[in-house]
């Protein structure tokens, strides 16, 4: 049989050849007039990609230089020092177990924005892509958008006047019917101001950039695939799961990554909404539990000596890490099936 | 298994679009049925009538009646996506799920149709209908590779085997070999050849000569012009068809004098 069968993916990244494709021997001074324009464009583009693209390295290299020089005093100080010098330290602390709730509470909260948000977000694509008659989709994909221009600080007011009256009996029911979990454990705060009204509003926040993302990769599934589903015999919410829905996987992944990303540095909303309180601490109905570390820089940083600038700073450089380890993980999970994708 | 297709009068509409009009023909079981005729002449738009794939385009819609074995597939009660389970569609592009390995692939109707299905069921189904797919000697050592990394004519073989592990009734083909070269042409042409013996097989080809070697019977489709319908123009026995045809636009067609 004609096995032309190729398992192995293309081995030349896209992109890969042109660096060295146009550049013939220094010819003949006809044969170089010739080419001379398009190869001065070509230039030119290359030398401005590759630029555009050392930039972003740049610019990423010097945030981590300046987190880390600007960091560096009160990560050598010891926790007596800082707690002398600084009037919000915790008593009896070292930078480390400062920093360890705020980035228990960062993860916290934007996890519970992401569970939040990404059924709500899928479902909202697939309507619009699959569902939706085209007028209704395409207007509902404008109004989805929009939720993406409304400021933070906004956000930060509707979560901290409009939402409590509204969600306080919802946590209180929570909190008396599941409190044995973990997670709902009781009293609800009856201020409303606890972490999973923070998670609601980030929710709500990341809404729009997971929904548009899914919503642009559900649209790309290949008319192929989706009649190869219909023809077995597939009803619209089979044709969904056998075709739409695996080819959009590792896009609906990097949708959330994107939406994790802003949940993970929110910091009006967040300042606004939660009662802070520097707890390793599961109790997400409870006020005065946990806080994250872009809102704590933001509370404690007008009033901040240059010591506890630079333990803000500190703080910020665990965020920074946490974000690339996030990311890393992301592109970790979409490469694994790399194979399936279809991009072979 | 294999059952008969009586089709009458039927007018194929995309919104007010005439596409086809006043299509009648029966369609024997156990046997192939070529439909051949000019590009845009509705050939494949009339077979994506007999499994109501049509319906997948907005605005598309039939007039005039399909029946398979005295039920009629246009019926009010008429499921489509149960149509859709008894004849079965190899498309004109292999189309594996590519997020699929190869043995998912080949289950991935069964597992629509009937979600439990035991493992070791399972490995009979999937062997068995490689074996149907002439599919099974090359792929046997890697059936948890993705379907996407086979060549084009394993990955058309592939969606046979997934269309025939359904049990399907009738299998239909629009142009399946028009984007493999002539030896996976051949293999897919033997392997109609053998499944004709089970099923009633409808090919739609641009191949005149396919038509001649794989089909017991041929239909000629023709358009008088741009805009307008689509025709059955005459049907009969392939030797028929292309020795001593009834009509003047098939003998033109088939010598090759337009088309």
């Amino acid at each position: 049989m004609t096995s032309t069968a190729s398992t192995a993916p293309d081995p030349t990244p896209p992109g890969g050849p042109v660096a060295d494709e146009p550049r013939p021997s220094r010819g003949t001074g006809a044969r170089r007039r010739a080419g001379v324009g398009d190869r001065g464009a070509n230039r030119a583009f290359r030398w401005t990609a590759t630029g555009a693209g050392a930039l972003i390295l740049a610019v990423l290299a010097a945030v981590a230089l300046f987190l880390v020089i600007r960091a560096w005093p009160a990560l050598t100080a010891g926790g007596a020092e800082l707690g002398e010098t600084i009037s919000w330290f915790p008593e009896d602390a070292s930078i480390l177990s400062f920093v360890g709730p705020l980035i228990f509470g960062t993860l916290l909260a934007a996890a519970l924005a992401l569970l939040l948000a990404t059924p709500v977000a899928i479902g909202i694509a697939l309507f619009i892509s699959h569902y939706a008659p085209r007028r209704l989709a395409s207007g509902l994909g404008y109004v989805v958008d929009l939720l993406a221009a409304i400021p933070s600080v906004v956000y930060g007011l509707w979560g901290s006047l409009v939402l409590p009256p509204v969600v306080i009996p919802v946590w209180g029911w929570l909190a008396d019917t599941f409190g044995w979990f973990p997670l709902f454990a009781g009293p609800a705060s009856p201020t409303g101001r606890v972490l999973l009204t923070v998670g609601l509003v980030l929710a709500v926040m990341i809404l729009p950039i997971i929904t548009a993302v899914s919503r642009e990769v559900f649209l790309q599934t290949p008319g192929l695939h989706e009649e190869a589903a219909l023809a077995l015999g597939a009803t619209r919410w089979e044709m969904i799961r056998t075709a739409v829905l695996p080819f959009g996987r590792s896009g609906v992944i990097s949708a959330a990554m994107l939406g994790l990303g802003r949940a993970l540095g929110e910091t009006m909303a967040v300042l606004m909404i939660l009662s802070p309180g520097l707890l390793y601490s599961f109790k997400i109905l409870q006020a005065g539990q946990q806080q994250t570390i872009a809102a704590n820089i933001a509370a404690n940083f007008p009033e901040a000596n240059p010591m506890g600038v630079s333990t803000l700073i500190a703080t910020g450089l665990a965020l920074f890490v946490i974000t690339l380890l996030v990311n890393m993980a992301a592109r970790a999970i979409v490469a694994r099936r790399k194979d399936f994708s279809g991009a072979n | 298994m294999a059952q008969r297709i009586d089709v009458k009068d039927l007018d194929i509409y995309y919104s007010d679009f005439l596409a086809v009009q006043g299509v009648s023909m029966l369609i024997e079981p156990k046997s192939v049925t070529a439909f051949i005729g000019p590009s845009g002449c509705g050939k494949s738009t009339f077979l994506r009538t007999l499994n109501r794939m049509h319906e997948v385009i907005p605005g598309a819609r039939v007039d005039g009646t399909v029946e398979m074995e005295g039920v009629d597939l246009y019926g009010a009660d008429v499921d489509p996506v149960a149509v859709r389970r008894q004849v079965g569609m190899v498309f004109q592009r292999p189309n594996p799920f590519p997020t699929m390995s190869i043995r998912e692939n080949v289950l991935a109707g069964v597992k629509l149709n009937n979600k439990r299905i035991s493992k070791s069921a399972a490995d009979e189904l999937v062997e068995s209908s490689l074996h149907g797919a002439n599919l099974w000697n090359e792929v046997k050592d890697r059936l948890d590779r993705p379907g996407s990394g086979l060549s084009g004519g394993q990955q058309q073989r592939l969606c046979i085997a997934r269309a025939i592990a359904v049990k399907p009734q009738v299998l239909l083909m629009d142009e399946p070999c028009s984007a493999l070269d002539p030896i996976s042409t051949l293999a897919i042409e033997d392997l109609v050849a053998e499944l004709k013996d089970e099923y009633t097989i409808v090919i739609v080809t641009h191949n005149m000569q396919q038509a001649a070697r794989v089909s017991d019977r041929t239909a000629f489709f023709n358009i008088a012009g741009t805009g307008k319908p689509g025709r059955l123009v005459e049907m009969d026995d392939t030797a028929t068809m292309f020795s001593s045809p009834s009509q003047q636009a098939t003998e033109d067609y088939i010598s090759g004098r337009f088309g």
